[in-house]
Parts: structure tokens; sequence; C-alpha cells
């Protein structure tokens, strides 16, 4: 370890599951998205929000994407990582919510970061213009080194 | 496409959200067997979801009676997808969208499958059926780019 990571104060309640059903009675087969929040504090001492995902992030990943970020406490966070690690499968409905966070983010002066994203989604990612809002960066030690 | 003998993949899809990745994985086999590398066939897939995503949403409306019909043309030198659906077909074609105006509530943060289709693919092209239905999406990569 290079040290970059100084500090892991804790994991805000266990992993969550969502798999919100927006298109009627549809059975849908996209993969649930499960998110976990994280706290951590940078090498230079300041607080950093984690938010992990895992499985697709598509239209059904509201509640994961959005809902976990609006139940952030918003006076006491001020910069948000979000890590895609584990995700393997982003469509345009999921960039569309990742577009929405950095909307309400912005909106409460709230800066956000991205690791983890393969080469393929860092270009999509670029393509849309989201690395103009949000700053990315291949791991979360890379990351939090910058923060 | 070649002019060369081509070999056909064919798959039909339930109108129902997630089942784009079975087209994803489709065209992700038929593209490796044809010697691509993996940033284009990571390209094709995204492509391809998408495609399948309106043709589900928009254009079949997400009725499970109709399918999507998913036609894979390999030839010698490029691979040819048409995403065939029963909707009307596009009217307009897709712009670039805008993060700045995203970003301040002037334009919708959805709206962007066209665009990544048509920026991922080298060729892209969205046709109306002559009856008002079967209108596809053909999209084209080239082994050489």
């Amino acid at each position: 370890m290079t040290g970059q990571v100084t500090g892991h104060i804790s994991s805000i309640g266990p992993p969550i599951g969502h798999n919100q059903r927006e298109y009627g009675d549809q059975t849908i087969v996209q993969s649930e998205t499960k998110s976990r929040v994280d706290q951590l504090i940078s090498p230079t001492g300041h607080p950093v929000t984690v938010l992990r995902f895992e499985g697709d992030i598509a239209s059904t990943s509201k509640e994961a994407v959005l809902g976990t970020y609006q139940a952030l406490p918003k006076s006491d966070v001020k910069l948000i990582l979000l890590d895609f690690t584990k995700v393997d499968y982003i469509n345009s409905s999921g960039i569309a919510l990742v577009i929405q966070l950095l909307i309400e983010a912005a909106n409460a002066d709230q800066k956000v970061y991205a690791f983890g994203l393969s080469a393929h989604f860092t270009k999509v990612f670029t393509m849309v213009g989201i690395t103009k809002y949000a700053g990315i960066f291949p791991t979360q030690a890379e990351a939090m080194a910058a923060l | 496409m070649s002019e060369s003998k081509s070999t056909t993949v064919e798959v039909r899809l339930p109108s129902r959200m997630g089942y784009e990745k079975v087209a994803m994985s489709t065209a992700s086999a038929v593209a490796k067997l044809m010697g691509f590398p993996e940033d284009r066939i990571e390209d094709l897939k995204t492509a391809v979801a998408e495609a399948c995503i309106n043709a589900i949403e928009h254009g079949n409306r997400l009725n499970e009676k109709l399918s999507v019909g998913v036609v894979l043309s390999a030839g010698r030198d490029s691979l040819e997808v048409k995403v065939i659906d029963d909707g009307k077909g596009m009217k307009t074609q897709p712009s670039k969208p805008d993060i700045d105006r995203k970003m301040h509530g002037q334009e919708d943060p959805r709206g962007m499958g066209m665009f990544l289709i048509q920026a991922l693919v080298d060729e892209a092209e969205w046709v109306a059926g002559l009856d008002g239905k079967s209108s596809y999406v053909r999209l084209v990569i080239r082994l050489d780019k």
C-alpha cells in the first residue's frame, strides 16, 4: 500500500439491492443493482463519501443510484466518489441517472469523482461529457490521492 | 458490406427490458469469431444494446406480443447488424447531447442512445418501414478501423 487511502471510517449499512419495476407488469431481466456507502478520509484529511455500485446500471437502477445518493446528509457530504469497479453494464438510461446525480450534487455544492470504469465506459463517459463535471480516475487510490 | 459471401445469424428478442443483453452477447460472439479487437467489440455491444432498447421501448412500446429482430451479417471485412421493430421509425436524425444544457436543466438527462450508436459504429442509419411498420436501424463496423 502507498498510504494514499489514509483511513476507513465506516460502512453505512449493509449492501442495498434494488429492483425497481418501471415498466408495468413486465418481468425485468436486468441484474439487480447493489449499492453501498463507505466513508473515507483523503490523504489531505478531507472526508470522502464513496458510493459503491455493483451489477447493471440501467433504467431499473434509479433507487440504487439516485436513492442512495439522496439519502446522504447534504450538509455533511461535500466530496463524493462513485465506485464502478463491479459494474459490467451501463446503458444510456444508467448514464442519465449518473447525470441526474451530478445535477443534484452541483446544486448542493458537492464535488463528484468516479473510479473503476472500464476503458470502454471511460470513453463513453467522455463522449457524453460527464468528465466535464466529474473527474474520473482509474483506481480508488489515485482518486483519493487527488482529493 | 463486402460483396463476398456473408454468414447470417438471427435472434428474436421479446419486447422486454433487459433482453438487449442477449443481442449484445450474440453480437460479441460473432465479432470475436470475425477477429475484431476487444475495444471494437465493446463499442459494438453498447451500440447493439442501445438499438435494442430503442426498439423494445419506443418501436414496440414494450408490447410483449411483438418481438425485436436482430440480424447479424458477417462479411469478409465488416459486420452489419439490423435491429428491426414494429414501430414507425425515426423521423429525425440523432443530435449530439449537450452536457452543459443537461446540467442546467435545459435538456433531458436521457436521450443519449442514438448518439452513442452513431458515435460507436462506422455506419448507422435509421430506416422507416414502408408500411409504417418493420422499421430498422442498420449498424456496420469494419475490421480495418
